[in-house]
């Protein structure tokens, strides 16, 4: 069940911040610092573990997995982690559905955690994320990975990896479109909403 | 969602929101290390039972307090309702003391219904967890979780329901359900033990409990409601011997046994059909808490936005 109704292309308010082959490349470049960062110490052995806060965090923790099992020989595990149930807007929305939560077989313990997310934007989908995972065990260490950070923090809370930074305006939209989720792979911006929705 | 009072009439597409929850739930729950969710905390919950229960009852508490709400339990036995506190009365003390959502179990059918009513000023929901022979919704909704995760849907599915139609509250509420989720229902039942107007509810009727069994996905045994007949009942199964051992061999290889319990062993179902594989008695216990996990969910984790 997709979340957000990402809106239909060709608006003339709407612009292409990444295309498709920059999706690609961005991902790639991200499993290399992922590679870098985590290739020390007790982590050589046992890799991080990915989990993708969905809806399009999940696609893109595979993705990820991917490049990193490509670039290092070694597959990471990956999950989704679904925080609507932390959420501390819910009393405000109507009622949302639940999504997948999928933790590998492994166990998040004593395991270096990377959350990954489409966009970073107030940082309260990264606090609830947090909140569950303290419910599902004690990782060694918790990092974030993000496909696009447009600023406007709520919170203390920065990630890991950033895939691209853009400068928005609060009332400004980033959607982030991907194959698994959207049929194509894109991050647009679109300029003023009619209805600046909260930040997510 | 405001309140929960009956599936005949709850919207399909609400009632698979609620069942898809209840799924999402029980995985997220599944093997970890808390087992608590802090989506209800701050979140005031009643239960108000004039009747016996455990399964519900328990049920219910534990759902309330794994979303982290606070649960208080008051039963009729052991409250001011022994001094002659008249329904209205009592629920619109609970609402004043603070309850979000009354559950409520009572002997009247409708008493859910109007509880609603009396409690809709103060925007307190209401849950019916039983009202006389009318409706047990979350039973309904709890039996066709365990029948979707058996059998993967009930687009279709023929599922008998079996005994004691007339006096089963969970009976009708299973009958609007899932027939409203596209399975097919068959009442298994002597002439006498079905209710008024049967005729008009979708559903197929049938005296001879051999013969359907071949045909269906899930036999659904009702207990007899001794307490609800006048002369305190028969004393035995309607089908001499039940759900017997012989019975379950002309069932279907994947067809699924439920019962909603207190089941009656060696009444209305033998022993070792209830704890044969096809029985899917306990997972129905198991999944009723998640199924009222969502319930509780839908009708109290958003405010204003109600649906």
């Amino acid at each position: 069940m997709s979340s957000r109704p990402r809106g239909a292309t060709g608006s003339a308010a709407e612009r292409e911040l990444l295309s498709a082959g920059d999706v690609a490349r961005t991902i790639a470049r991200m499993a290399h610092q992922v590679i870098e960062k985590t290739a020390g110490g007790a982590e050589r052995t046992t890799p991080p573990v990915l989990l993708g806060i969905p809806t399009r965090g999940t696609p893109l923790a595979v993705r990820l997995a991917d490049r990193i099992e490509e670039f290092s020989g070694t597959r990471p595990p990956t999950g989704a982690l679904d925080v609507t149930l932390y959420r501390d807007d819910l009393r405000r929305r109507p009622p949302r559905a639940l999504e997948e939560t999928q933790l590998p077989a492994t166990g998040i313990d004593d395991r270096v955690v990377i959350l990954v997310d489409d966009v970073l934007f107030s940082g309260r989908t990264i606090r609830a994320a947090l909140d569950a995972l303290r419910d599902h065990g004690r990782p060694r260490a918790v990092q974030l990975a993000v496909l696009v950070d447009r600023g406007h923090r709520e919170l203390p809370i920065r990630a890991d990896y950033v895939g691209k930074n853009v400068p928005t305006a609060r009332t400004e939209g980033v959607s982030v479109l991907l194959s698994e989720t959207d049929g194509r792979d894109a991050v647009l911006l679109r300029a003023a909403e009619e209805s600046p929705g909260e930040p997510q | 969602m405001k309140h929960l009072l009956a599936t005949d009439g709850l919207d399909p597409a609400l009632a698979t929101a609620v069942l898809d929850t209840a799924d999402e739930l029980k995985h997220t729950l599944l093997g970890r290390e808390v087992r608590k969710l802090p989506t209800l905390r701050g979140r005031t919950v009643i239960t108000l039972f004039y009747e016996n229960s455990t399964r519900t009852r328990v049920s219910f508490e534990i759902a309330g307090k794994w979303m982290s709400a606070d649960v208080v339990n008051v039963s009729a036995s052991s409250s001011s309702v022994n001094k002659g506190e008249s329904l209205r009365d009592t629920a619109l003390t609970l609402a004043a003391a603070g309850a979000d959502c009354v559950i409520i179990r009572h002997p009247a059918s409708g008493a859910a219904q109007r509880l609603s009513g009396w409690l809709a000023e103060a925007g307190t929901a209401v849950v019916n967890a039983g009202d006389g022979t009318h409706e047990h919704p979350t039973q309904a909704l709890l039996d066709a979780a365990t029948l979707r995760e058996r059998l993967g849907s009930l687009k279709d599915r023929r599922i008998a329901i079996v005994g004691d139609v007339l006096h089963s509250r969970v009976a009708r509420s299973n009958i609007h359900l899932l027939s409203s989720l596209g399975a097919e229902v068959v009442l298994v039942a002597p002439p006498t033990l079905l209710p008024y107007g049967v005729e008009s509810l979708p559903v197929t009727v049938s005296h001879d409990l051999d013969a359907e069994l071949p045909a269906v996905d899930a036999v659904m045994m009702l207990r007899v409601q001794a307490e609800r007949m006048a002369g305190g009942g028969p004393g035995q199964s309607f089908f001499p011997s039940g759900l017997s051992e012989k019975r379950l061999g002309l069932l279907p290889e994947h067809a699924v046994v439920l019962h909603p319990g207190p089941m009656l062993r060696g009444m209305e179902i033998a022993s070792a059909v209830a704890d044969s594989p096809a029985s899917a008695i306990t997972e129905q216990v198991r999944n009723g808490v998640h199924v009222r996990m969502a319930v509780l969910y839908h009708l109290l984790a958003s405010e204003g936005a109600a649906a």
